[in-house]
């Protein structure tokens, strides 16, 4: 009896992303510039708890008087510890989930919409360019522009965007980020906005333990038999620290005001909300507290793409992500082609001319997307701006 | 004279798809989850409009409670970031419960007031949130022969 490998949906998304484990990690398709800020973290850390830590402890223990002194002197690698797993931790949630990408429609919703749109626009003359197509939406008094997407064939929800890189409309789209390797998006935001601040008190704790040390040693003079690993750790870890400070810290600040206006970076970069023109930002709640909670402690929003879920093989074989009768009978949607618009019923199985591009791209991808890719060189980005905000002109 | 079917299994068995109608998102309330209640022509005569209005009322009420940003949310936040979201492996979201709640209360809607009408609601989470989409059947043949439509699709089945 030959059991058929289940065919998950991650296989069949179009867009540009990589995915492992199975549909469980989701990425961007260059990964290069995450390997590096991998490596940058976690090696500086383990040079760090190599030296000058444990010396440090050492001198600070053999100079203990008191009982409770101890406690602090724990404390110290106790705290570096649990910021350095912390830092981890937040990198690889950026890094992996899904920023909140807003799935393509299917071909029966893509004309239902080229018909409202054409509806809309009434005739247009022969050789007349028709007019672009977008949406006027009012918010909290404030007239939004929701512009069509040619790619995803969808009208953008307000504050979505379509990352060039990735290919897909991210919902409240801040930024691309070739350091996480992802986009970062609605789900994500939170996620990468710790991770900076974590990396950023990460960063001045090891400069600063370094900077101390080094005042201490020239001050006692205790290390001087070991010379030879000494200045090599201590000005590789500085150095590192110093270089990240500058960006990190600063890339903390940025979105720290960001977060207080309840902006993303792409209106930031656009100037979607200057003032000019008497435009505000009509998602902001004018109150940097309740801004900062919106975004930080807000719901955790779902994934809309349901990677792991099972691709019907054919018609009759019932999803087994989803039990309930209510997909059993969506799915076992009856296959005549007696219908109006000459769309399949069953998404993502049988592929329309038109949308053949967009799968061609997701099957060379599924078969390469179970092995480690070679990353591309990447471009190095500007130490001081490391966000790539890179949106398609449609 | 609207198309009366009994129940799901006769809806399966003996109809065929005409149309699609897609309710959009409702952007006046900011990026909330939210439906139009406008109710849509094509389905005048297949439905009452309080009925369809209920629903769809219902379902922006379920998707207000999964966003409201309260204690609630507040604590899951802050719990989840101390436990650097680990605790996220163990225990639903909020979201995720209300998300089949509202899956619970769109198959019931389905079995008990559209699939009579002919009529099918997707889940608006199939659809990346963006939509409802409503399946709009016409009866395939005459009524003398669905039996015979149904036994051969049952074995197709």
């Amino acid at each position: 009896m030959i059991t058929r490998k289940v065919t998950r949906k991650w296989e069949k998304l179009p867009g540009k992303n990589t995915f492992c484990c199975d549909g469980r990690v989701m990425m961007a398709r260059q990964k290069g510039v995450f390997y590096l800020t991998l490596f940058l973290i976690v090696g500086t850390c383990s040079l760090f708890f190599i030296y000058p830590l444990p010396f440090v402890l050492v001198d600070l223990f053999s100079t203990i008087k008191k009982k409770k002194n101890v406690l602090f002197v724990f404390s110290i690698p106790v705290f570096a510890v649990l910021l350095f797993v912390f830092v981890v931790a937040m990198l690889l949630r950026t890094s992996f989930s899904d920023p909140g990408v807003l799935p393509r429609a299917l071909p029966e919703e893509a004309n239902f919409i080229e018909m409202e749109i054409e509806a809309a626009n009434g005739n247009v003359m022969a050789g007349q360019r028709p007019p672009p197509r977008i949406k006027n939406v009012q918010i909290n008094n404030q007239i939004v522009k929701l512009k069509y997407c040619y790619t995803c064939k969808i009208f953008r929800p307000p504050r979505a965007s379509h990352c060039s890189i990735c290919d897909n409309c991210v919902d409240r789209f801040d930024h691309h980020c070739p350091w996480v390797g992802n986009c970062v998006g609605k789900r994500n935001y939170r996620y990468f906005y710790l991770f900076t601040l974590s990396l950023s008190l990460l960063t001045i704790y090891i400069f600063a333990f370094n900077i101390v040390h080094v005042v201490l040693r020239e001050y006692r003079n205790i290390f001087e038999h070991v010379v030879s690993l000494t200045p090599h750790c201590t000005v590789l870890e500085v150095l590192v620290c110093f270089f990240t400070l500058w960006s990190v810290v600063g890339l903390t600040g940025f979105h720290t005001y960001l977060i207080s206006l309840n902006q993303t970076t792409n209106e930031d970069i656009k100037g979607s909300w200057s003032g000019k023109n008497r435009v505000q930002n009509p998602y902001s709640h004018k109150n940097f507290i309740k801004n900062c909670c919106e975004v930080l402690c807000g719901p955790t929003y779902p994934s809309v793409l349901d990677r792991r879920g099972v691709m019907l093989e054919d018609s009759t074989r019932p999803t087994p992500s989803d039990a309930s009768a209510a997909s059993t009978y969506k799915s076992t949607n009856p296959v005549s082609q007696t219908t109006k618009s000459s769309a399949p019923l069953i998404p993502n199985e049988h592929t329309p001319e038109e949308a053949k591009p967009s799968i061609g791209a997701g099957t060379q991808k599924s078969t390469s997307s179970p092995k480690e890719e070679k990353p591309p060189s990447p471009t190095s980005p500007n130490a001081v701006a490391p966000a790539v905000i890179k949106e398609s002109a449609h | 004279m609207a198309t009366e079917f009994h129940n799901l299994q006769e809806l399966r068995h003996s109809a065929s798809l005409a149309n699609k109608v897609f309710i959009q998102r409702d952007y006046t309330d900011g990026t909330v989850c939210k439906f139009q209640t406008k109710f849509p022509s094509e389905l005048d005569s297949r439905i009452e409009r309080t009925l369809f209005e209920d629903t769809v009322k219902t379902l922006n009420n379920y998707y207000a409670e999964a966003e409201k940003i309260g204690g609630q949310s507040y604590l899951e936040g802050c719990l989840a970031c101390l436990t650097v979201y680990l605790i996220f492996l163990c225990i639903e979201t909020r979201y995720e419960k209300v998300l089949k709640k509202i899956s619970r209360y769109i198959q019931e809607q389905n079995e008990k007031v559209y699939a009579p009408r002919g009529l099918l609601i997707t889940d608006p989470i199939e659809r990346g949130m963006r939509v409802i989409e409503i399946s709009v059947y016409e009866d395939r043949g005459s009524s003398g022969s669905s039996s015979g439509s149904s036994t051969t699709s049952s074995s197709g089945r």
